[in-house]
């Protein structure tokens, strides 16, 4: 009864709380944490905008034909571009590409596919987690020790052998994840016309998730495309055009950029600005390409 | 089926036939064969995963055991680093690895966190949502040496006034207590923190999203504001996703190189000083290693070692917590 009678006397009060007052404290301090909470995430994007700005102003200024078509000057010259570096960036990805797709491809149609829930499985997602974390100076250090220090010199292919360690984990674990979007019912229907398994992974599975994994290959691509570490002290750099020879040292944006970013020369700076902005631009095509390619066509 | 399968099959024949038509069919030998053969190299391809993190292990341990048997714990207790003499230790990169990414996780982590609840709790339109989301993932596709390149001429710069002022009137508190001449510890570290937040987004905001709308609706119909909620139902229920979100960050953070290589200043000391240049691991790698002979090369590789062993206990730990909260959260839905 006690019970009932306090209740009736709050009424008023309880009706109150149902109207907003601006002048109330938990009010002003919820207005006050949104207020913060949003400027707060606008300062955390503004270090992009400001790194586009800044490469469009720099960058920019150095944009031409020639800037693709020369190699990188010597300390103190002017002139000269980057064709050498654009190209060799090309080649030692196309070098990490060709090794880190099989496996990582396969790892993942072993993981959608064969693995289900065995300790297996869990073993090698767990390798490919830990291999995305993998810092990627350490893929540097993995190849210099098995690549660089056997065959004696700085290659391509030893700069391929590190970035395709730091491809394979993004290639893996986006694939997987689009091999098993693949709705069962397409399986099921495949497995009820007499199909084996390989078949309906060959046919019916890969041929389905193919945006999916081009999206992974993409990403994939992009991250590598910007890595320097790994690249160091295996790929090196040159100041020549590569000429086929993938065990000799080849040039990269990322090392040209961190060469030149550095140097006491102004046109060398300025050339590390316009790399950037070549380097930036891939990227980011290849990220819109990755975003397009999984955009379900229901989404539009 | 049956029924349209008998319908389809030409007068005569019975089911039997229907089935083994060229539409539907059983596996021939080879396509049999095949199959046992495709099975395993999908097998072996993921054991090949393992193999290779194993391998990295392996070789990189391998070519330390030298180093490790001549330098013994003083190499992780002294920070000498002279080629000459054949004198290394690595105690400033240790503390420089750990100090940059702890700042830059206190920074980047906040932000990051701060960013995932705009971006999960309905603060902004969503189509808004959608393009701040964007924005922060493209944070992640800049490339580390070209933050590094403009960490040297646009945030060392930027920073150096309200360096100086700091050092000028407090100069007694040990963090201010030198000059900032270029680069040093907190423009390193300002710039992880920019390449950290994108992780620590992504994750803690999918960590939020998994929270049980159900539960805020609950906390929203007793009355309370939206930061009420925030406070005492999201955050709370998604704390083992953010954590693991910062664990991860973290690990970023200490494995980064070229931007810290360009920016930390590669000094052989270390000291509580924000503005006093330092070192770190990684960029004593990257530092090093293109022009190393066969002594240093055996100290840089137990370098790499100390390196690997921080990093891969740190990730394999926010891997674990990230696996076992996406576990608890099943149970609440």
């Amino acid at each position: 009864m006690a019970h009932a009678a306090s209740n009736s006397q709050e009424v008023p009060a309880r009706k109150r709380s149902f109207h907003k007052s601006l002048g109330d404290s938990r009010t002003l301090v919820n207005t006050g944490l949104t207020v913060l909470a949003v400027a707060l995430s606008l300062v955390a994007m503004f270090p992009l905008f400001s790194v586009l700005y800044m490469l469009l102003v720099k960058g920019a200024a150095l944009l031409s034909p020639s800037l693709f078509s020369e190699l990188t000057p010597g300390a103190g010259m002017e002139g000269g571009g980057i064709g050498n570096a654009v190209v060799g960036t090309l080649v030692v990805v196309a070098v990490a590409t060709a090794m880190a797709l099989p496996l990582g491809f396969m790892g993942a149609v072993y993981l959608a596919e064969y693995g289900g829930e065995s300790k297996l499985s869990v073993v090698v997602r767990f390798c490919g987690k830990v291999l995305t974390g993998l810092p990627s100076i350490l893929a540097g250090v993995f190849a210099y020790a098995i690549v660089v220090v056997t065959t004696g010199s700085f290659s391509a292919f030893a700069g391929g052998a590190a970035m395709a360690i730091l491809m394979v984990p993004t290639v893996m674990l986006t694939s997987e994840s689009a091999l098993r979007s693949v709705p069962s019912k397409m399986k099921m229907a495949a497995f009820g016309m007499g199909a084996t398994r390989a078949q309906v992974v060959l046919k019916i599975v890969i041929p389905t998730a193919i945006p999916g994994i081009l999206t992974g290959v993409m990403l994939a691509l992009a991250r590598a495309m910007g890595e320097t570490a790994p690249l160091l002290f295996t790929a090196l750099f040159s100041d020549y055009w590569f000429e086929g020879e993938l065990l000799k040292p080849i040039a990269s944006l990322s090392v040209l950029i961190y060469n030149f970013a550095g140097s006491p020369f102004e046109h060398q700076v300025a050339l590390a600005w316009a790399a950037s902005l070549v380097l930036v631009t891939i990227v980011l095509v290849l990220n819109v390409i990755a975003q397009v390619a999984t955009r379900r066509p229901e989404e539009h | 089926m049956a029924d349209k399968a008998m319908k389809q099959a030409p007068a005569g024949h019975d089911l039997t036939e229907a089935f083994r038509s060229p539409v539907s069919r059983p596996p021939s030998a080879w396509q049999k064969g095949f199959d046992v053969a495709f099975k395993h190299i999908a097998h072996a391809f993921g054991v090949g995963v393992v193999l290779l993190l194993a391998d990295i292990v392996f070789e990189v341990m391998r070519r330390a055991a030298p180093a490790m048997r001549a330098y013994g714990l003083r190499f992780l207790t002294t920070s000498t680093w002279d080629a000459n003499r054949a004198d290394f230790g690595v105690l400033a990169e240790i503390v420089g690895t750990l100090y940059t990414s702890i700042l830059a996780l206190g920074i980047g982590g906040f932000l990051g966190i701060t960013v995932a609840l705009v971006l999960s709790q309905g603060f902004v339109p969503r189509r808004m949502e959608l393009v701040m989301k964007n924005v922060i993932e493209l944070l992640a596709a800049i490339p580390s040496v070209v933050y590094g390149l403009w960490g040297i001429f646009v945030l060392v710069p930027a920073v150096r006034g309200p360096a100086g002022w700091l050092n000028e009137h407090f100069a007694a508190i040990p963090f201010f207590s030198t000059r900032l001449s270029g680069p040093g510890i907190l423009p390193a570290s300002l710039v992880l923190s920019i390449m950290i937040l994108p992780t620590v987004t992504a994750v803690s905001r999918e960590a939020m999203a998994a929270v049980p709308k159900r539960l805020a609706a609950a906390a929203y119909g007793l009355g309370a504001t939206r930061w009420e909620v925030i406070f005492t139902v999201t955050l709370p229920t998604a704390v083992g996703g953010i954590f693991g979100a910062l664990v991860l960050g973290f690990g970023r953070a200490l494995g980064e190189t070229m931007a810290l290589a360009m920016l930390v200043g590669n000094a052989n000391v270390f000291g509580l000083s924000l503005f006093s240049p330092g070192n770190t691991l990684a960029a004593l790698l990257a530092n090093h290693f293109p022009e190393a002979g066969k002594v240093e090369v055996g100290a840089l590789m137990y370098a790499t070692v100390v390196l690997m062993l921080i990093t891969l206990t740190v990730n394999a730990l926010g891997s674990f917590l990230m696996l076992r909260t996406t576990r608890e959260l099943k149970g609440l839905g």
